[in-house]
């Protein structure tokens, strides 16, 4: 096969400009110098630059034939092929058991850890090396259940994240629901609420293990930074609660439980903006 | 950390399914191809080991599976894999103004190899070095593909049929 690329288009003295680089020039890969270069020499050479608008006119006709796809909602049967076949449960417990020693390290320093992340972090010898913390009693926070205390814990790890917040991108939702739906093995979709008309946006959401289930988090963006994280567990289905409200050091954690779900809302936000956005979260999740 | 991965595949399947219509067009052919690379991006999943980016990983599986089955004549995938000509309608006059319709058979119409290349660097976004890493080829492969894909795609799309017509015999088996 001849090498085709390396053939020069023209000589003009002391730049040659080869086909490789109209290609490159067309798909945007050419340094801004080089870019510059071809730019000039397409000026003087109308019959090239034909040539490059119509592979220019073809990238672009491609992309408006199966860019839709995108847009499609994920066949159930592929998100499911993407989930592990045999989940080593414990494998991931350990993950955020590591995470918690990491990122986490303010929360065993106040001595304020969720019991079960306890008992996992101790657990593998493997995981918990000789810098680890030592064992911590158990305490919780002033009226939080085990859940909410949970909700806490997750929201002060992941929030102030900033190159993974999330797992899956808001770009990705309707994968990111059928993901956690179907890990989380609800029967409805696990899917997060829009809080946009509040001034939330969504960042994108999570899976995290809770006591003995997946759990899902979901994370939002405030107009002025903040950040406030979603809880959503199947754990204590059924067990219906009312609007509770507990803190955990500068986390304020607003959570009920309906027939389906546990939700949990954290952020460091006031308890009156919180509870302005969980009437907005109860209001269009929970099932009347 | 099983969870993070598993939400980078996730989070891969919309650009693979749009890859994999882009090969075989046909939407439920494409759904298999990217529930086999999902499927077996697991059972390779030690070998990936955190090295550059999923997507373009995962675009590596679905080309080996892709060429394998074509190899294999299974799925029936051969049949727009041939370099026979494409049955198109000759437009009189060709504009910038690309059809749809004449467009996906006319990519359809590409060898595989050139459509890969194609896709990977024109809808994908890949760089020309990483399209070589995806199909395990030199780069200068890679460009010379490209060049052969437009333009063979601007000859069908304008009706301006080469003269020297490959048989119509799939050259990949």
């Amino acid at each position: 096969m001849a090498p085709i690329h390396l053939k020069p288009v023209a000589d003009d003295g002391a730049r040659t400009v080869t086909d490789a680089d109209l290609h490159a020039f067309v798909d945007g890969q050419l340094p801004p110098a080089r870019r510059d270069e071809v730019e000039a020499f397409l000026a003087t050479r109308p019959a090239v630059l034909r040539q490059v608008e119509n592979w220019r006119a073809q990238n672009q006709a491609i992309r408006r034939l199966l860019d839709p796809v995108l847009d499609e909602p994920v066949p159930p049967h592929l998100a499911q092929a993407a989930v592990a076949r045999s989940w080593p449960w414990r494998g991931m417990a350990a993950g955020l058991a590591l995470m918690l020693l990491g990122a986490g390290s303010a929360w065993w320093a106040r001595g304020v850890v969720d019991r079960d992340a306890l008992q996992l972090a101790s657990k593998p010898a493997t995981v918990v090396a000789s810098a680890s913390p030592p064992p911590l009693r158990t305490s919780q926070a002033d009226g939080l259940s085990a859940f909410a205390q949970r909700a806490a814990v997750a929201h002060a790890v992941y929030s102030p994240e900033v190159r993974r917040p999330v797992e899956v991108g808001a770009d990705q939702e309707q994968a990111l629901v059928t993901w956690l739906t179907r890990r989380m093995d609800a029967t409805v979709p696990v899917r997060p609420p829009d809080l946009r008309s509040l001034g939330y946006s969504l960042i994108g959401g999570r899976l995290l293990p809770g006591e003995k289930k997946p759990v899902a988090q979901f994370m939002f963006d405030g107009e002025s930074g903040q950040r406030l994280t979603l809880y959503v567990s199947r754990e204590d289905a059924g067990n219906e609660t009312s609007f509770r409200f507990g803190r955990d050091g500068a986390v304020n954690v607003f959570y009920w439980v309906d027939k389906d779900f546990g939700y949990a809302i954290s952020a460091g936000a006031d308890r009156d903006e919180l509870l302005r956005v969980s009437q907005a979260v109860y209001d269009q999740l929970s099932p009347r | 950390m099983r969870a993070r991965y598993e939400a980078l595949i996730v989070a891969c399947i919309p650009s693979l399914r749009r890859y994999a219509r882009g090969l075989v067009s046909d939407p439920a052919r494409a759904d298999d191809l990217v529930q086999d690379t999902l499927e077996r991006a697991w059972s390779r999943f030690s070998l990936w080991q955190r090295r550059g980016d999923m997507r373009a990983w995962m675009f590596g599986i679905m080309h080996n599976h892709f060429v394998v089955g074509v190899r294999a004549g299974k799925r029936h995938l051969e049949d727009s894999a041939g370099d026979d000509l494409p049955e198109v309608s000759q437009r009189g006059t060709q504009s910038d103004l690309i059809e749809v319709g004449d467009l996906d058979r006319a990519l359809q119409s590409l060898p595989v190899q050139q459509r890969e290349v194609l896709l990977l660097v024109a809808v994908e976004e890949l760089s020309y070095a990483d399209a070589a890493v995806v199909l395990g080829v030199p780069v200068g492969t890679v460009m010379s593909r490209l060049a052969r894909a437009r333009e063979r795609l601007r000859e069908t799309l304008q009706g301006a049929v080469p003269a020297q017509a490959a048989p119509p015999i799939s050259r990949i088996k």
